[in-house]
């Protein structure tokens, strides 16, 4: 509850409009992305200006009202619902591009920023911003930030941490700080725009971004190959890793997952494969050819079944934004779709499929398999209905064999989905005790009250779950 | 898939108001839970375009629906504000690739509102008298076509103007008036031969769906629908017992009244037999292309209702598929097309009335940007959300202007009508024209 006197500040800094605790609002942001987690905060802030958010802060630490920081609440990881009530702070109103530098090649923006804007601002002028989340049409860039999203083109051109050049972000107690900047070079005392990427909101509030871009490639192309089982995709990915080829993209769908996209996109894909890749190569006309070429050769001698190039950029775009969907289309098929994020190092993703199905098997669940094998990110996405207590009960035993199996093969619980509620009970096993004890001491010096996001990436007492429910 | 699991016990009381068991029900749990809040129907919500809240987005929207089918929430005046906030323009639903079919379960939660209502004896007059008495009798809309011909033909309207007496009506209604065109003489529309013969040889046979607006306020353009059909070996029957096809109903939660409807169409139809079925009103065509879905719990008429369904085609579909059209005149105009919701999104209907305008000698035809984005009109948004609606039509116009056409074309009699007010919302009346796309083919015959 907030107490009616801080309720009246907070609306004497934002506006009345712009504080929402109507039942109805509530609750349509008592939830994000992630299935099942559910819970109520107390009260809604719009707010516009970083002074606002200075202000909002203060008052909040000073009350100790929990503050869940929310861009479009797209995330996987349940890390903008409201777990201990507390004000919801939306960042949508920071939507705009202040810059676009380019002699530095930097952008400029408000974290309230949709990716997929800022790739078009940025391509109109012959500049590529290449972080592409699956939700980049929906997700904020300040999102993108906090969770240091990938995407599909992760694998030349890495992840949303290797743009962010320099941020201005506000601390729980009112203080408006800046780190980074347009220079490239910056080692000027510990790194704070990077201990911020991937913070999931538990320090501090980011109010603005510069970002890195690069020159746009000139051309791309996009291969499709089609496989009779799992393990000759897996191997084709290794394979074209280590003959020194980089494609700025390697998309890998099991059969489940091909059938729910052309569902919805109509691509008419030949469904009766077990698997695809679909890969794409950028940069100069000669190079893209070359490497394609090379690439369709060595699908071939790894067993593919099926070999296609699309025609046009058009046509192999509409490929990629069918792949995007294949989340959510997947939910389709049954009432709950619990998604997740286990990677290993490229070599081992074969290993990592294969045992996937045999788990899937050994627990008698429904797990489809999509993700960005080209860097061992694979979405293991179980199909469940979670009014089924029983059923519920093996896909979390499921996962945990998948999370332990990750671990083991050299990899991690989660590649680029974030913590959040959905995974802070496996952390630990990620990072070590003393890895924890440290990371909780960063955010004491931070958020020493615990007012960002609580109950969130650290683990709570008892023993791991993947789904809590809360009321 | 209509299972029902999960429901909490029966009349529980949530926020002090009571709700019953059996009104939640109608919600179908498992279309609602197969939303899985990806939020990729988000950028494409006009109200969530305008507004950037939540609740005024398709995945909020469901979200509440889920609140009020668990009795989390109140079955209140905040939900049914929200429900009806929405455009129920369906750009949700070719968005989502769960595939949740946004508009039924919004036509649920409309229903269970109304249905919740009059149990407690709260239905509008305004509402009733609409409903109710407007448009569920043929009769009574021509008696509202014979007025408005009325104010027009005796020159009231130029009067009104003139004494700003149109500042006195409601702003809703004094905008939308500004906008209607001349309206047909009631002598006129009585006059109308009830078979118009096919030119040369006779392919077909389809009766043409009137339709209860359209063919009082655009009569002339119902005439030219069926006057292009002939032209391509159509005999056109106009059947007499036809009513209003109840979507208006059903998007306001009417669902009993709808139903009333469409079996009075159903039965109309099957008197004589014909080939099709053509309408040319995409918001109609959606809703007679789903009348089997209104009789899942009646299996005779479910029946008679897939056999009227397989028959309708909107007017679109058909001449593209027919031989072309053959013209005579050219037409040299810059053209646009503005995407009826319920053709595009409803009933996936894109290609062919581009193909069309493009199939005109002398058209240059110009795609408009997000062109498939509703304009605000939906039904009578326009009128019950009228700030909102005004701010989409705004925002549309700014596209439609970028296009530098010098007519919008429309499939739909809302549309069409939205568009007219638009241009001179925009002080764009000089410089451009809106219409149907009937009239236009017409027009270079
Ligand atoms: C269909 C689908 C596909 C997806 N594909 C991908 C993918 O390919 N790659 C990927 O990495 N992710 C993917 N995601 C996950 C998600 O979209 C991304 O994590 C995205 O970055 C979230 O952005 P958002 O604006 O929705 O953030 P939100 O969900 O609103 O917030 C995410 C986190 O960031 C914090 N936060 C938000 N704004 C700020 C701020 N200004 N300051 C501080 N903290 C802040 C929040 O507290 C929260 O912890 C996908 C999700 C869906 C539904
Ligand atoms: S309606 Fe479809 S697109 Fe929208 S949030 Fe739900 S699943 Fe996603
Ligand atoms: S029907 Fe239109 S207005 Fe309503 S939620 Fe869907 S996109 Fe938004």
């Amino acid at each position: 509850m907030i107490p009616s006197d801080v309720k009246q500040q907070l609306i004497g800094i934002v506006g009345e409009k712009w504080y929402l605790d109507s039942s109805n609002d509530l609750y349509s942001y008592s939830f994000d992305a992630t299935p099942i987690y559910q819970s109520m905060p107390d009260a809604v802030i719009i707010p516009e200006t970083v002074e606002q958010v200075a202000a909002i802060l203060k008052l909040a630490n000073e009350h100790k009202i929990p503050i869940v920081t929310r861009g479009s609440g797209t995330n996987l990881a349940g890390g903008t619902i409201p777990i201990k009530g507390g004000i919801v702070l939306k960042m949508t109103r920071f939507n705009q591009i202040y810059e676009i530098d380019q002699q530095n090649l930097t952008a400029t923006m408000g974290p309230g920023v949709i990716t997929a804007d800022l790739h078009h601002a940025v391509e109109s002028v012959g500049l590529f911003y290449p972080p592409d989340p699956g939700s980049m049409r929906i997700s904020t860039v300040g999102g993108n930030m906090a969770l240091c999203a990938g995407g599909m083109r992760g694998l030349k051109y890495g992840v949303t941490k290797d743009y962010i050049m320099g941020l201005q972000y506000v601390l729980p107690s009112g203080e408006i700080l800046r780190s980074g900047g347009k220079a490239v070079k910056d080692v000027a005392g510990y790194d704070m725009t990077r201990l911020m990427v991937g913070s999931e909101g538990t320090l501090g509030v980011i109010t603005e971004m510069t970002v890195k871009l690069l020159p746009l490639p000139e051309t791309k192309r996009t291969l499709i190959a089609f496989y009779k089982n799992l393990v000759d995709a897996a191997r084709t990915v290794e394979k074209v890793i280590t003959s020194k080829i980089i494609p700025a993209t390697i998309e890998f769908l099991d059969q489940g997952t091909m059938k729910v996209v052309d569902d919805f996109a109509k691509l008419g894909l030949p469904t009766d494969m077990k698997s695809m890749l679909l890969i794409e190569q950028d940069g100069p006309e000669e190079l893209v050819l070359r490497d394609i070429e090379k690439i369709a050769e060595i699908a071939q001698q790894e067993g593919a079944a099926q070999i296609e190039m699309a025609k046009t950029m058009e046509e192999g775009a509409k490929l990629l934004s069918a792949r995007r969907a294949a989340l959510s289309a997947l939910s389709r098929l049954r009432p709950t779709t619990i998604l997740e994020d286990a990677t290993v190092p490229r070599s081992k993703l074969a290993e990592m499929v294969t045992e996937i199905e045999r788990i899937a098997e050994k627990y008698q669940v429904q797990i489809c398999t999509f993700g960005h094998a080209g860097d061992g990110n694979l979405h293991p996405t179980c199909m469940t209905d979670e009014r089924n207590q029983e059923e519920i009960q093996r896909v979390e035993q499921a996962f945990d064999e998948i999370f332990h199996t990750a671990i083991r093969l050299g990899g991690t619980i989660t590649g680029e989905h974030g913590v959040g509620l959905a995974k802070m009970n496996y952390l630990p096993l990620k990072v070590g005790d003393g890895g924890l004890e440290l990371m909780k001491r960063i955010k004491e010096a931070f958020d020493p009250h615990h007012i960002m996001n609580p109950g969130k990436m650290f683990p709570s007492q008892g023993r791991r779950r993947l789904v809590v429910k809360s009321s | 898939m209509k299972t029902k699991q999960n429901q909490q016990p029966a009349c529980e009381t949530t926020g002090g108001i009571k709700t019953k068991n059996h009104l939640l029900e109608k919600f179908d749990m498992d279309e609602i839970m197969n939303c899985m809040h990806c939020g990729f129907c988000l950028p494409s919500c006009p109200t969530y375009r305008q507004t950037g809240l939540e609740a005024y987005s398709p995945r909020g929207r469901i979200a509440l629906m889920k609140g009020i089918a668990k009795e989390q929430l109140a079955l209140d005046e905040e939900f049914e504000k929200n429900m009806y906030a929405c455009l129920g323009c369906r750009s949700c639903e070719t968005a989502c690739p769960a595939g949740v079919p946004y508009g039924s379960l919004l036509e649920t939660a409309r229903e269970v509102i109304e249905e919740n209502k009059k149990a407690k004896q709260k239905s509008s007059w305004i509402r009733r008298l609409i409903f109710k008495q407007l448009f569920s009798h043929p009769r009574r809309m021509d008696a509202l076509g014979m007025a408005l011909w009325a104010v027009q033909a005796t020159g009231l309207q130029t009067l009104a103007n003139k004494w700003g007496l149109i500042h006195v009506l409601p702003r809703e209604m004094a905008e939308m008036q500004a906008a209607v065109d001349q309206v047909a003489s009631p002598a006129k529309r009585r006059k109308r031969k009830k078979v118009m013969p096919a030119e040369g040889e006779k392919a077909l046979t389809v009766g043409l769906f009137t339709g209860c607006m359209m063919d009082v306020m655009f009569y002339e353009t119902n005439q030219a629908t069926a006057q292009l059909l002939t032209k391509v070996g159509c005999e056109v029957v106009f059947i007499e017992n036809q009513t209003c096809c109840g979507a208006l109903h059903a998007h306001a939660g009417e669902k009993q009244d709808a139903i009333e409807l469409a079996k009075r169409n159903i039965a109309a139809f099957e008197e004589i037999n014909v080939d099709f079925i053509v309408n040319n009103a995409g918001g109609c065509g959606a809703a007679l292309k789903e009348y089997h879905h209104w009789f899942l719990d009646e299996p005779e008429w479910l029946e008679r209702a897939k056999k009227f369904v397989s028959k309708t085609r909107d007017v679109n579909e058909l001449l593209f598929e027919l031989p072309p059209l053959s013209f005579s005149k050219t037409i040299h105009a810059r053209v646009t097309y503005q995407d009826s919701c319920h053709l595009a999104h409803g009933q996936g209907i894109r290609n062919q009335p581009r193909k069309l305008i493009q199939s005109i000698p002398g058209v240059e035809y110009i795609e408009m940007q997000s062109a498939d984005s509703c304009c605000g009109s939906a039904g009578i948004y326009n009128i019950t959300n009228f700030d909102l609606s005004m701010q989409i039509l705004d925002d549309k116009m700014k596209q439609v202007k970028d296009t530098k056409a010098q007519m919008i074309v429309t499939s739909n009699p809302g549309c069409l009508l939205q568009m007219k007010k638009g241009i001179i919302r925009a002080g764009l009346q000089d410089q451009m024209e809106a219409l149907h796309l009937m009239d236009l083919l017409q027009r270079a015959l």
